[in-house]
């Protein structure tokens, strides 16, 4: 990859980069992390008009290049040559934002005066139209002295002219402009205005639709209650949607359980590829649906603009416990997994807010959970409605969801006044304008994480399952004792059920809290493992679902407890991981861990008893 | 009058910014949004369900939010001698 020549994305937020990037690179492209920061690499292949590839990346939207979040600081040390892992772009790809020429031409003034080969993407030109814009993308070249290319990103408009311009550039046609040297900001704004006017041919007032929309959608009190019913749309959705996609992944694991029976003799091996492989890993695979239906909404809360309304509508709630409406984006983004979003918090500037941040961050109940969730609730809250048309068992799911928030918020607060304690930081943030989302960037979206989520079936949890399996089917139980408490598993859940019988949790689930570690969802599979090995014998029971044979092992007071110990612990090795890196450290990773584990027991605890003392037992 | 008086979608422009108010990213970030002495700004929308919450106004052609701690730092002036100022020298 790094003989390839190296052309970088780089513009302001909102420019529309990202679609650009989608639409020149299609589907071809790799997500990786820059060394030493969790700022994520976008690449992707270009082929150039004359069929020879370079590699495009796409840097982090900055307004300058003097950063003031970690983020903004690879974009800038890229585009300078000093980040370790990434060699000097060959050339530049500036995207600008038609309709926002002022603010962007001044970031483009700064990128080309350091003097690389440089192309100008003017983007959004249908936006800029309907807001009454018209603009002559020669004059801008002229003024600029780089080529300047009108695209409409989302519709592909302009691309092959950018193929032509970047071809000219990378075969060594002469640089266009020597550039400046260091000129001071208000020099540069002021020259970015006047480039900016002369290339405005007609400016004409016009509705504004954006404006229009928040007058809705950031009212005090309709905003809030319409975010609120959107969140709780989604969760419904989650539910709702996944039952037939799920449905159809549960039958091909029981029809590759059953082509495993028919094929191999029973045996070690048999054993080991029903039970550890196919029982383990299918049991997580069955949740794709549901986690693509979440990372969907996202996606488009992301893609329209929504996310940045989001964050304004939740700042004077998010003041309240010391943080920024800003933290609300990388919060929500946990929903999903909290490794983004613990990555996401990169984009907030003041240290002690990101830390808080951080360590709440897990509290938010990641999609990995869903797993555990759906198997507890399908089996103890009974598919009836309570009105309205509201399913009990969404409703139940969006009340483990309001409990992870305020638990967060809770933990916020406390936080802001001891171990993160400081001055408040503010909450600046830009509106983008609402667009449609485009079908292509979601499907690219939500391929990424389809493909992240089953290699971590067949990577991590593939892996865990199988030491489980060894672990658990060895030494063989003599008859008459249960093979799950005779094995070296066994033997070492039982320690840990000391721990945990006080707060209601039986063998099993002591048996599947250490590889939940490794991943969540292994919770559910190393649970399913136990019931294969210990049924082997027993037909009848493995033709049950992994639900119906819960209930007649745990209680509801049990079910509940383990749900309560799910909403705030434990946090997976890859959250752990992720942490370390961004706090740099062990000592707040280790504070997260200690604190997020003594919430997970008590409330687990206080679940249990209450459940008891209301006869639940 | 300061930004945060100011009533909603009534066009202004940017008499003073009292710089000192501000953290210094916090002003480099206002500047990069565009909001300098003569910008033109009109505020479009309050925020706020608990609580007084951010302003989002208008500054050129980009709408941007912040606190009204921020907006308090920034003196706003309407009026004809207010249009077309954006040129004006600061």
């Amino acid at each position: 990859m790094s003989a390839l020549p190296l052309v970088a994305l780089v513009g302001n937020p909102n420019a529309g980069k990202s679609a650009l990037f989608n639409a020149l690179t299609g589907a071809r492209q790799k997500l990786g992390n820059y060394p030493g920061v969790t700022v994520e690499r976008k690449a992707g292949r270009l082929a150039l008009t004359d069929g020879r590839p370079v590699e495009l990346v796409d840097l982090p939207g900055t307004y300058s290049l003097d950063p003031t979040s970690p983020d903004e600081q690879v974009t800038r040390d890229v585009i300078l040559g000093k980040q370790d892992g990434e060699k000097r772009p060959d050339a530049l790809v500036i995207v600008v934002d038609a309709s926002n020429l002022d603010n962007h031409l001044r970031f483009a003034l700064e990128l080309i005066a350091l003097g690389l080969p440089t192309v100008v993407a003017l983007n959004m030109v249908d936006l800029a139209t309907r807001d009454g814009l018209e603009l002559d993308a020669n004059i801008l070249s002229r003024e600029l002295g780089v080529p300047v290319i009108s695209t409409v990103a989302v519709r592909k408009r302009g691309l092959d002219h950018l193929r032509q311009e970047l071809d000219g550039l990378m075969n060594g046609a002469p640089r266009p402009y020597a550039g400046h040297g260091a000129r001071d900001f208000d020099t540069v704004r002021a020259e970015a205005r006047r480039i900016a006017r002369a290339a405005i041919v007609r400016e004409t007032p016009s509705r504004r639709l954006t404006a229009a929309v928040d007058r809705v959608l950031l009212h005090p009190v309709a905003g809030f209650v319409l975010l609120l019913a959107l969140l709780f749309v989604m969760f419904q959705a989650v539910f709702s949607w996944a039952s037939a996609p799920a449905d159809m992944l549960e039958g091909w694991v029981t029809a590759l359980g059953e082509a495993v029976t028919n094929t191999l003799p029973p045996g070690i091996v048999h054993d080991f590829l029903l039970q550890g492989v196919v029982g383990g890993v299918g049991a997580v695979i069955v949740f794709l649906p549901q986690i693509l239906i979440l990372f969907f909404f996202i996606l488009i809360l992301e893609a329209t603009g929504y996310m940045a309304r989001a964050a304004f509508i939740m700042d004077a709630l998010m003041a309240r416990v010391g943080l920024s409406g800003r933290a609300f984006i990388p919060l929500l983004s946990s929903f999903a997994c909290a490794v983004p979003g613990i990555m996401a918090t990169r984009t907030i500037s003041d240290p002690k807010d990101r830390l808080t941040t951080i360590l709440i961050a897990p509290l938010m109940t990641c999609s990995a959970r869903l797993p555990v969730y759906g198997l507890i609730i399908s089996a103890f809250i009974p598919a009836r409605t309570v009105g309205w048309g509201i399913g009990l068992q969404g409703l139940v799911m969006f009340l483990l969801y309001v409990f992870g928030i305020v638990g967060a918020l809770v933990a916020a607060w406390a936080l802001r006044l001891t171990v993160t304690k400081g001055q408040s930081s503010g909450f600046l943030m830009e509106m983008p304008k609402y667009q449609w989302p485009r079908l292509q960037d979601l499907l690219i979206g939500l391929w990424q994480r389809a493909v992240i989520f089953l290699k971590r079936a067949g990577t991590i949890i593939l892996f865990t399952n199988i030491v489980l399996w060894v672990l658990m089917s060895f030494p063989k139980a003599p008859d008459g004792v249960r093979q799950s408490e005779y094995s070296i598993a066994g033997r070492i859940a039982g320690g840990i059920h000391l721990l945990v019988e006080p707060i209601g949790f039986n063998r099993d689930i002591s048996l599947a809290l250490l590889p939940s570690m490794a991943a969540r969802e292994v919770a559910v599979s190393a649970i399913a493992t136990v019931y294969a090995i210990d049924a082997e014998d027993d037909v009848e029971a493995l033709d049950k679902g992994l639900g119906e044979r819960l209930q007649g092992r745990w209680s509801l007071a049990t079910a509940l407890a383990f749900l309560a110990w799910f909403v705030f612990a434990p946090q997976c090795i890859s959250t752990i991981a992720v942490t370390r890196r961004e706090t740099a450290g062990w000592k707040w990773t280790g504070f997260m861990v200690g604190y997020l584990f003594v919430l997970a027991y008590v409330a687990a605890g206080i679940t249990y008893w209450t459940a008891i003392a209301l006869g639940l037992g | 009058m300061r930004l945060t008086e100011l009533p909603l979608r009534q066009p202004a422009y940017v008499d003073l910014i009292d710089w000192s108010a501000l953290t210094p990213s916090e002003g480099q970030r206002l500047r990069e949004y565009g909001l300098c002495e003569g910008a033109s700004v009109e505020a479009l929308h309050h925020g706020g369900f608990l609580g007084k919450g951010p302003i989002a106004c208008k500054v050129g052609r980009m709408t941007i939010a912040m606190r009204r701690t921020h907006a308090a730092a920034v003196t706003v002036r309407t009026g004809p001698d207010g249009v077309g100022s954006q040129d004006a020298p600061a």
